[in-house]
């Protein structure tokens, strides 16, 4: 299962506290009550929540006390009145959610404590989307330090909780767009947004928005966070679309935009749709596991245990290899793990080597492209599951590729392979054409060998290598002697 | 009102609210214990507490970073606060069963003298608002008893919406009027200003969080500018730290960001009497530093 529903909705209290004090107020009430309807018609088993106002430090936060209870007073707002609230979490998910995190290099834990302060725009999203507590709920908290690396991760975090989990999704951002206030109150009925330059941005996103392109706004976030006032970097946009899925596939809906008290506060709905307009020129990277963006000043060497992120590259292993600084991460003593830049990325939370002593153990390898995914030789199913003709030799020849660049990456070579598993999904169609490409390209090398048939590959592809290789500087005689001893 | 001729800041303090340091206290109130932890800052708190126990004082005033404001400058305006504060940031190490009272004529009195000055002041009247975690922990920090009432003032987020300039400009204009009010009412106040120096957390905490071998600055730089700003306030060279404190928060990501230190020496008109440094250490890589200020009439009262 999957997203079934994305929304952005607004973090200000006033379309809860007094929603007819002014003409915006109403429209983004009644814009929650549309969004509330469309929640219903999906029929969820799961709200997750990414809220810009629950600020947190220690790497990320997820909400797990299972019926939190309280009556809130918003700082800003407290003459508005108060809140009371009893919602409704899940707290299977949250740490099913945290452990993916975790998984997947992020640092994210569960709070369960009597009292927890649940942040003013997750109690008004709640109390008006999901009022009687029907659908149960799951919240993330902001990370302050976070970029986009970060915050896209936690979104495929939460993706891979919704799927382990069979989850039927309504994924909602709890954010304004622009967030400038004015500096003092404004009567209601004369709130305006507090600068032109904020509104005039703010519309363009939600234009796209409007067309159902999310990815493309989640790209816009830098350009909008530096022309205008942007809600926490727009951070809650990155999450959403690495949750729900980062294309532009959605039918898009802004439901309501309006001032409250200057800030920009939009009700934008996004429904998945596969024939809605699909845009794949992207810019930003798509990262699949974290590895750190800050704390660039840390001593070489620091820890994971003592520094806030890990060191920014690795010790080399010795000056006569030298391995580029960004391959290797360092996870724990006595192993480093690859990252190749010229290698097809990663499809889950893996990394394409590892290296324990004096051998580097690759993850399977496919036939995929760096960059653009394509595969040479073509699909074996297109995007509609109809089998298609493909080359198997093709595909052959580009896996074995990509085995050497990841191999190269490491400081090793395809001359340094000495074990090799082959998956085939075909293997009365496709043996003989693997078979004479492997012998062109690896029998001299002369690897031990065992090919199996199974059912299917995670990608429409033919074949898959498992492959152990020795490190660039392990000395390979002794190496064997070891192995042979 | 004619003015009190008792009414004046008795004293002022630099008293940052990281919560670490009451969860190694362990006092009744707070629902988590811990072995040990920041014992240089807490032995620090013990000297300023020593100190202040000689003066008379009727109110504390606190400026708080973690009481955010986006629309002006806000006091707490219900005499009697009672409940439960929890860290949104560090839960495990703060869940603080508080009960305070708060001396409402001095609030309302600083609210009337920032709108004469210009200032968006509000009294905050919800008796349901829960008091922030900053305002107690330097509160209790300093004065453990409870015995005083206290004013709490918010952050506005004026450096944020505009720069650090106007930001300064607005907060020792708010210094002023608070000096203003505290005059005007008679009271003999301590002042304390709850924000650290230097403020880039590390992300990640040691599995115990009182684990010292963990604890240091997250940069270098940041402490060479949390030791130039200490300096200038031993020296009594407050104008000067003012003059530099829009760079200052640039250059060490510092949380005098939030107005609670410029706010405070606004309303002491700038010591130019050296300060006592009670204490300086590092709480999760963030600078963290406990100053008192005691102008020359109490010095001479303490020593009558």
């Amino acid at each position: 299962m999957t997203v079934e529903l994305a929304l952005i909705v607004p973090r200000m209290p006033h379309p809860l506290l007094c929603p007819d004090a002014s003409e915006g107020y109403r429209a983004l009430a009644d814009a929650y009550a549309e969004a509330r309807r469309r929640i219903e018609a999906v029929q969820p088993d799961l709200i997750v929540l990414y809220s810009a106002g629950w600020n947190s430090i220690l790497g990320h936060q997820v909400q797990a006390d299972p019926a939190p209870e309280w009556v809130h007073v918003d700082q800003d707002f407290h003459a508005l009145g108060s809140i009371p609230y009893k919602l409704r979490m899940d707290p299977g998910f949250a740490d099913a959610m945290t452990e993916a995190g975790q998984a997947r290099g992020l640092r994210v834990r569960t709070v369960s404590y009597k009292g927890f302060p649940i942040d003013t725009g997750t109690v008004t999203a709640l109390k008006l989307l999901n009022p009687d507590n029907r659908f149960p709920a799951s919240v993330v908290s902001c990370n302050i330090y976070a970029d986009r690396a970060e915050t896209v991760v936690l979104g495929k975090a939460a993706a891979d909780a919704i799927r382990a989990q069979n989850r039927r999704v309504v994924a909602i951002a709890v954010t304004n767009i622009s967030h400038r206030l004015h500096s003092v109150p404004v009567p209601p009925d004369q709130d305006r947004f507090a600068s032109l330059k904020d509104d005039e941005w703010t519309r363009k996103l939600l234009e796209i928005l409007d067309e159902g392109r999310l990815e493309d706004v989640s790209q816009l976030a830098r350009t909008f966070t530096a022309q205008a006032h942007a809600d926490s970097k727009l951070k809650g946009i990155w999450w959403l679309a690495s949750c729900a899925g980062a294309h532009n596939r959605y039918s898009g809906e802004v439901l309501a935009y309006a001032p409250v008290q200057g800030a920009g506060c939009a009700v934008v709905s996004l429904k998945p749709d596969a024939l809605a307009v699909a845009n794949l020129e992207f810019d930003e990277d798509d990262v699949d596991v974290y590895r750190g963006d800050r704390n660039v000043l840390a001593p070489a060497g620091e820890t994971a245990s003592t520094a806030g992120t890990p060191a920014p590259s690795a010790p080399r292993r010795s000056e006569a290899t030298p391995v580029a600084a960004k391959s290797p991460a360092r996870r724990g003593t006595g192993r480093v793990d690859v990252a190749a830049d010229r290698a097809p990325k990663p499809v889950g939370a893996y990394p394409h080597a590892r290296r324990v002593g004096d051998l580097l153990y690759l993850s399977g390898v496919g036939p995929r492209q760096a960059g653009t995914d394509a595969i040479p030789g073509g699909p074996i199913r297109n995007a509609d599951g109809v089998a298609q003709e493909y080359d198997i030799e093709a595909q052959t020849r580009a896996v074995i590729d990509n085995v050497r660049r990841i191999l190269e990456a490491a400081g090793s070579s395809l001359d340094r392979v000495l074990d090799v598993t082959t998956f085939l999904v075909d293997m009365d169609r496709d043996f003989k054409g693997y078979n004479r490409v492997y012998a062109e390209l690896l029998g001299g090398i002369g690897p031990t060998r065992t090919t199996l048939a199974i059912r299917a590959l995670p990608t429409p592809i033919a074949i898959e290598l498992k492959v152990v290789a020795a490190a660039g500087d392990a000395d390979l005689a002794s190496l064997t002697g070891v192995m042979g001893g | 009102m004619a003015e009190s001729p008792t009414g004046r800041i008795v004293a002022g303090a630099l008293s940052p609210h990281p919560p670490h340091l009451v969860y190694a206290e362990n006092p009744p109130q707070n629902e988590p214990s811990a072995e040990c932890g920041w014992e240089g800052l807490r032995w620090g708190y013990e000297r300023l507490r020593r100190t202040l126990d000689q003066l008379d004082i009727d109110v504390i005033v606190v400026h708080s970073p973690h009481w955010k404001t986006s629309q002006g400058h806000h006091v707490l305006g219900v005499p009697e606060f009672k409940s439960l504060s929890v860290d949104p940031i560090f839960p495990h190490l703060f869940r603080f069963h508080y009960d305070l009272s708060v001396d409402v004529e001095l609030a309302e009195a600083i609210a009337e003298e920032g709108q004469a000055g210009g200032l968006a002041m509000h009294v905050m009247r919800n008796p349901d608002f829960r008091v922030d975690y900053g305002t107690i922990t330097s509160c209790q920090l300093t004065r453990p008893a409870w015995d005083l009432p206290i004013v709490a003032i918010s952050s506005s987020r004026v450096y944020f919406d505009f720069n650090n300039d106007v930001g300064d400009r607005q907060m020792v204009a708010l210094g002023r009027a608070t000096r203003r009010a505290i005059e005007r009412t008679g009271r003999r106040a301590l002042l304390l200003a709850s924000n650290s120096l230097s403020h880039r957390h590390f992300t990640q905490e040691p599995e115990i969080p009182e684990d010292m071998s963990h604890e240091r600055i997250y940069h270098h730089g940041q402490y060479l500018w949390d030791m130039h700003v200490l300096d200038l306030m031993r020296r009594g060279r407050t104008r000067q730290l003012m003059a530099e404190m829009p760079d200052y928060i640039e250059h060490a990501t510092s949380e005098c960001k939030d107005g609670s230190l410029s706010w405070l020496l606004g309303a002491m008109e700038f010591p130019d009497y050296p300060a006592e440094v009670h204490a300086y250490g590092t709480v999760i890589g963030t600078g963290n530093a406990i100053v008192g200020w005691i102008p020359p009439e109490t010095a001479a009262e303490v020593a009558r």
